[in-house]
């Protein structure tokens, strides 16, 4: 049996905590784009393009992370697609992340007057140059606290992939358990680690909540 | 390729589907009443006289909201053992669920408790009820109906988040799904399948929450 030191532990779980910082950067990434996409079409002026966001965000905010990433892990292959756990954890969390992320900034674009948009028609501005110019700013600024309220909640989410078997934080602890059976310690940093990452954030966000709420 | 999906082992899998549906059921029922009891109980204490009260709840909810779900049920399903204390998968799901509820609700029941007007409570006050009564008479209906709107949200978000309990073996939903798609070795129609179940389930159980919320608020409140 291999001896594992406090240190060989620790050093362990942060060199898997890289990975669970990348797939959540790159879920944040990836859900901003998919997400801008989704928050276009939930405001859109064509009813059945405003429907069809509703229902994807009602889909993915309905059902279970756990079993969107099971259905794109099994379900994938059957389209011909070789898929690896970080294919489906990137994809999952990014389409899921998407659809949170659409919807906190819907709230920010009700939240601007209807005045606003009237300004930036009457400068003679067209549909798109009145979202970016005039109303997106605006509506970003808004939802700057729950935005980074939900990259919190993406941190933690991260976690479920340790299910489908992507070698994150979890997983990595899982096995450093199974050899140690120290699972006090092991999970207890892990812990830790979550929440050395997400706390700053979480103070973050409620410096945000609190400076808008000064505005 | 030309791969044809089957649905043919529904049939028998529907009493399976059931139990693991009523188990979720069950897990969330007995979480959400002790959650919000118990948070009631945290909101009135973090905002009480004793500091170091109010600093114990206040990392306490920083704590849980701060670190995933699934690393809080494997401390305490894998780690309490190791202080002597063993809980069957059941009791450290329940446990897991309660103790993760309450740190929201705690913030939320809080909130509810900051909306109500001063006012009312020395209203309440002059009128000569005790300050116990001036809370559970006066305060908390008021308070109540404010936040029932988040609580349902939350209730039906940890729902779903309790698809993560089939990792310690509590025969729910999710846990039922990974026996059958291990039998039928049709894993992407059996995840499928118990997605629209849940999906119907978070849809169904917010109706019911707001449906009973007008009849007891309305009732209970003014």
């Amino acid at each position: 049996m291999i001896e594992f030191t406090l240190w060989d532990i620790i050093r362990n779980l942060l060199l898997a905590a890289r990975w669970t910082i990348l797939l959540s950067a790159v879920a944040f990434v990836g859900g901003t784009a998919v997400g801008l996409l989704i928050l276009f079409m939930r405001i859109s002026k064509r009813r059945w393009v405003q429907r069809f966001a509703e229902y994807y965000i009602g889909l993915f905010q309905g059902t279970p992370l756990l079993m969107q990433l099971f259905l794109l892990f099994f379900g994938l292959p059957l389209l011909g697609l070789r898929i690896e756990p970080w294919t489906a954890a990137v994809l999952g969390l990014t389409l899921c992340a998407s659809a949170f992320l659409a919807e906190i900034w819907r709230g920010g674009v009700q939240a601007v007057p209807v005045g606003q948009w009237d300004a930036g028609s009457s400068l003679g501005l067209h549909y798109l140059k009145q979202l970016r110019l005039i109303i997106l700013p605006q509506a970003f600024a808004m939802t700057r606290a729950p935005t980074v309220g939900f990259l919190v909640q993406l941190i933690k989410s991260t976690a479920l992939t340790s299910i489908i078997g992507f070698e994150e934080l979890v997983r990595t602890s899982n096995a450093i358990n199974n050899a140690t059976f120290e699972p006090f310690k092991v999970y207890g940093f892990v812990a830790l680690i979550y929440f050395a990452l997400c706390f700053p954030l979480t103070r973050y966000a409620k410096i945000l909540e609190l400076r808008a709420l000064k505005h | 390729m030309g791969y044809v999906l089957d649905f043919g082992w529904l049939g028998d899998a529907v009493s399976l589907i059931a139990s693991g549906a009523a188990m979720t059921l069950f897990l969330i029922a007995v979480s959400a009443v002790a959650g919000i009891v118990l948070s009631v109980l945290g909101a009135a204490g973090r905002r009480s006289r004793h500091a170091w009260l109010r600093h114990a709840i206040a990392s306490y909810v920083e704590l849980i909201r701060n670190t995933p779900f699934l690393v809080q049920l494997f401390f305490i399903f894998f780690g309490l053992p190791s202080l002597g204390i063993r809980l069957d998968p059941v009791a450290a799901a329940i446990l897991a669920m309660t103790l993760n509820m309450t740190a929201y609700t705690t913030e939320i029941v809080g909130a509810g408790l900051d909306a109500v007007p001063k006012g009312q409570r020395e209203a309440a006050l002059a009128l000569g009820l005790r300050p116990r009564l001036v809370f559970i008479k006066i305060v908390l209906p008021q308070a109540l109906k404010v936040i029932y709107p988040a609580l349902t949200s939350q209730i039906v978000i940890m729902m779903l988040e309790s698809a993560v309990v089939s990792q310690i073996a509590v025969r729910e939903l999710t846990y039922e799904a990974d026996l059958l798609q291990a039998r039928t070795f049709r894993a992407f129609e059996t995840y499928f399948i118990i997605t629209l179940v849940y999906l119907a389930m978070s849809i169904g159980l917010r109706r019911l929450l707001v449906a009973s919320g007008n009849r007891f608020l309305s009732g209970g409140v003014s």
